[in-house]
């Protein structure tokens, strides 16, 4: 018999890398959403910024759903634990991703009310990424379970300020990946304030990363020995380095990517820190939610894995394609 | 109100208004993969047009579609996480592999479909309505299979610590209702687009807009309207055999039957007394042991078998399939009337038949509603037939008054997005298939 432990450290990693995805495309969409009043001036060049997310970013919210579906699958115990432990949390979430999405259509087809959809656009895209971000903080920093696997704390539990800290992080981390996105997607005036956008996020994320890695190296005596760690300090850096000088040189393409790379590098801080937890107990370490006592049986676990590592390299495929036929500045004539 | 309750109110309360959408985008894509398929064959404007059209209204649908669906996808995890922890082995997979195979095609190609037209070629375009129709048509495939588990399980065992652990997926998969569930649902749907699609037209015709596009619309919706009920007689009547042979409580309460009897009756309409255990109303004698199996006498189990704490509400599942079947009953005769106006050249000027199309379009929805509530209120009270109590599958950390915190949000947010749909939906509709 095949070991199961390979299979459940297997779906931490593939769950981590839709999550990853989810954060990097999604995230582009919800940052550049939450900078619509400072990086669009006029209503038109406001609908250009939006013309630039619309082909896409119901696709990239798909991550969402199938890093949850994923979660789901493998480690069921901690789907369920979290989802009904932070309840509230998690219908403020469907309700910021509701009305992000809808208001996007909403926006376009009732001019009447376009102000006031913008805002819930605006609104939704900013509170969805910070939720997410707190919702790990928690799960990594620890919340208290009890000894039937379930959530033992309550809705201001959640709201400590260590995982507080990480969702403003998140948050940082989304801005950048808008204005970076924004820079690759615009030109002229519009342009020319992503550059600034992006340039003095890159400060403010660069600031953000120093603190949060001390944060982890305190709270996480254990990171001294883990390269991986290591490498995802360096891999957040190098992205910073990298979007420093290339918003300095204007350059178009390269701060995506290196707003990108940074954002993988605290990912993989985040992961590093968590392996091989799911839910961290804070009261005991012995109720923690791992990957060994979470998942779902060898053969479950089997399945998936097939159809992950058979599907999702044709989902990134046609992906790739379908970003490429939009690819190019974008127009406000262009879109609905 | 206890906690349950309330949280089987969220549930139908958010996958009630979620049904609407899914089905009317399954519908439509079909439409639009025939008008663009017509168009690239026969290289005629008014298909691209009527392409168009549908396309842009495809785009209002399948956003609300896809963010009520999340709101499903975590409401197992949020609401039924004792159901998720007992049934992740085969749960979970199911809806990963929605994930991965199907709702990622539709959504990405969804993207093109609606904004690509002048950046991709005509070929492209066609594959792109394709895979948003296959995609589409995927995602509903791995829903119907969840459901379809809970319904009929198969391929799993049961561990010592009373979890279902799946001992083989193409088992789970094709479990005995899969197939009959599935296709009696898409063609629920094909029927919800042909039916929009004729309402559409047969305003814009009785109205003298948008001339031969309206005309070529009317004909591409009259025909559908005229076959897919007929589809669904044969996928309806096989469905509703399997639920006599795998769910008998069920089927037993459909048709208000108590007693295990050779030669049970079929009920036109009727209600049925739950205390007195009895079913009033207007039956066919002996109808009802006919259409299973065309034996007059072959018998029939009634609820009587089970013990009553094993019923569900009867006469609920009665009425509710009573009043599918009257629709599909009343679709079949109004599609073929509009096809025999279509043969007959008439259709064109038969004003008040195309005055009577546009107030169908609800009545699909109707038919779609009703009949969920008669799979899933007929399954009670089991989640997972014949295994897992509703009542032992919900989350155990969710309060009272968390629920009525979200119940709130989730009717209000939905009245909101619900009268938006029809004022924009409207809107489309009043722009029409302009020549652009």
């Amino acid at each position: 018999m095949e070991n199961i432990q390979n299979f459940q450290i297997l779906w931490f990693v593939l769950i981590f890398i839709l999550l990853l995805g989810y954060a990097l495309l999604d995230g582009f969409d919800l940052g550049m959403a939450v900078l619509l009043p400072f990086l669009g001036g006029t209503k038109e060049e406001k609908d250009t910024l939006i013309a630039s997310i619309g082909p896409v970013w119901d696709g990239n919210e798909v991550w969402l759903v199938t890093g949850g579906g994923a979660l789901f699958a493998a480690f069921p115990q901690a789907y369920a634990t979290a989802f009904s432990g932070f309840y509230s949390a998690m219908m403020l979430v469907l309700l910021a991703l509701i009305f992000r999405g809808v208001s996007i259509k909403f926006r376009a087809n009732d001019p009447a009310r376009a102000g006031l959809w913008e805002k819930a656009f605006i609104g939704g895209s900013a509170l969805a990424p910070l939720l997410f971000g707190v919702a790990l903080g928690n799960v990594i920093y620890g919340v208290p379970l009890d000894g039937r696997m379930e959530y033992a704390g309550g809705f201001f539990t959640l709201l400590r300020p260590v995982p507080l800290w990480f969702g403003i992080t998140g948050l940082a981390a989304v801005l950048l990946q808008g204005a970076t996105w924004a820079v690759l997607k615009t030109q002229g005036e519009m342009q020319k304030r992503s550059f600034r956008a992006a340039g003095i996020l890159t400060v403010i994320n660069a600031v953000m990363a120093v603190i949060s890695f001390a944060v982890l190296a305190v709270l996480f005596p254990r990171l001294s020995g883990n390269t991986l760690f290591y490498l995802a300090v360096v891999i957040t850096f190098a992205g910073l380095t990298g979007l420093f000088f290339s918003v300095r040189k204007k350059n178009d393409a390269v701060p995506f990517w290196a707003s990108s790379l940074s954002f993988i590098g605290l990912f993989l801080a985040a992961g590093s820190a968590q392996f091989p937890n799911l839910i961290t107990a804070s009261n005991d370490p012995n109720l923690s939610l791992t990957i060994y006592n979470s998942s779902t049986g060898i053969y479950t676990l089997q399945v998936m894995a097939v159809i992950a590592l058979v599907g999702m390299p044709i989902v990134i495929g046609y992906t790739i394609f379908v970003y490429r036929v939009f690819k190019g500045k974008a127009n406000a004539d262009d879109h609905y | 109100m206890d906690a349950l309750i309330l949280a089987r109110i969220q549930f139908a309360l958010t996958i009630g208004f979620h049904f609407l959408f899914p089905a009317m985008t399954l519908g439509i894509a079909l439409v639009i993969l025939i008008s663009e398929t017509l168009y690239l064959v026969k290289k005629d404007e008014v298909y691209r047009r009527i392409t168009d059209f549908f396309a842009r209204m495809l785009g209002l649908i399948f956003v609300i579609g896809a963010v009520t669906g999340i709101v499903m996808e975590f409401s197992f995890g949020t609401n039924w996480s004792q159901y998720s922890r007992t049934v992740g082995d085969i749960f979970g997979p199911i809806l990963a592999a929605e994930g991965v195979i199907a709702f990622f095609l539709e959504s990405v190609f969804v993207g093109v479909l609606i904004f690509g037209r002048k950046r991709v070629s005509p070929g492209v375009y066609w594959m792109s309505a394709l895979l948003v129709f296959l995609g589409g048509h995927f995602s509903a495939f791995w829903i119907i299979v969840a459901n379809s588990w809970m319904q009929t399980p198969a391929g799993y065992e049961i561990n010592a610590a009373g979890k279902v652990i799946l001992s083989s997926f193409f088992e789970a998969v094709f479990n005995p209702s899969t197939v009959a569930r599935f296709l009696h649902t898409v063609l629920a749907t094909w029927i919800t687009g042909a039916v929009m699609v004729s309402g559409i037209a047969g305003y814009y015709v009785v109205k003298g807009l948008h001339g031969e596009a309206a005309r070529a619309m009317l004909k591409l919706g009259i025909i559908l309207f005229a076959v897919t009920p007929l589809l669904q007689l044969g996928a309806a009547h096989s469905h509703a055999i399997q639920v006599i042979d795998m769910q008998p409580v069920k089927a037993a309460a459909m048709e208000g039957h108590f007693q295990t009897t050779r030669g049970a009756n079929i009920y036109v309409l009727g209600y049925v007394d739950e205390d007195k255990e009895k079913t009033y109303g207007i039956y066919i004698p002996k109808g009802l042991s006919f259409l299973y199996n065309f034996d007059f006498n072959s018998e029939i189990k009634g609820l009587k078998d089970v013990p009553k704490e094993n019923w569900p509400p009867v006469n609920l599942v009665f009425q509710s399939y009573h009043i599918m079947v009257a629709l599909g009953g009343i679709f079949i005769v109004l599609g073929l009337l509009g096809a025999w106006l279509l043969w007959t050249g008439k259709i064109y000027t038969t004003r008040w038949y195309l005055w009577l199309l546009p107030f169908l379009i609800p009545l699909p929805h109707l038919a779609h509603e009703t009949g969920w509530i008669t799979a899933e209120v007929g399954r009670q009270p089991w989640i997972i037939y014949g295994l897992m109590k509703t009542a032992a599958a919900s989350s155990v950390v969710v309060s009272a008054g968390q629920l009525i915190f979200s119940l709130v949000m989730f009717t209000l947010v939905y009245l909101l997005l619900f009268v938006m749909f029809v004022l924009l939906l409207v809107k489309i509709i009043k722009q029409g298939p302009e020549a652009s």
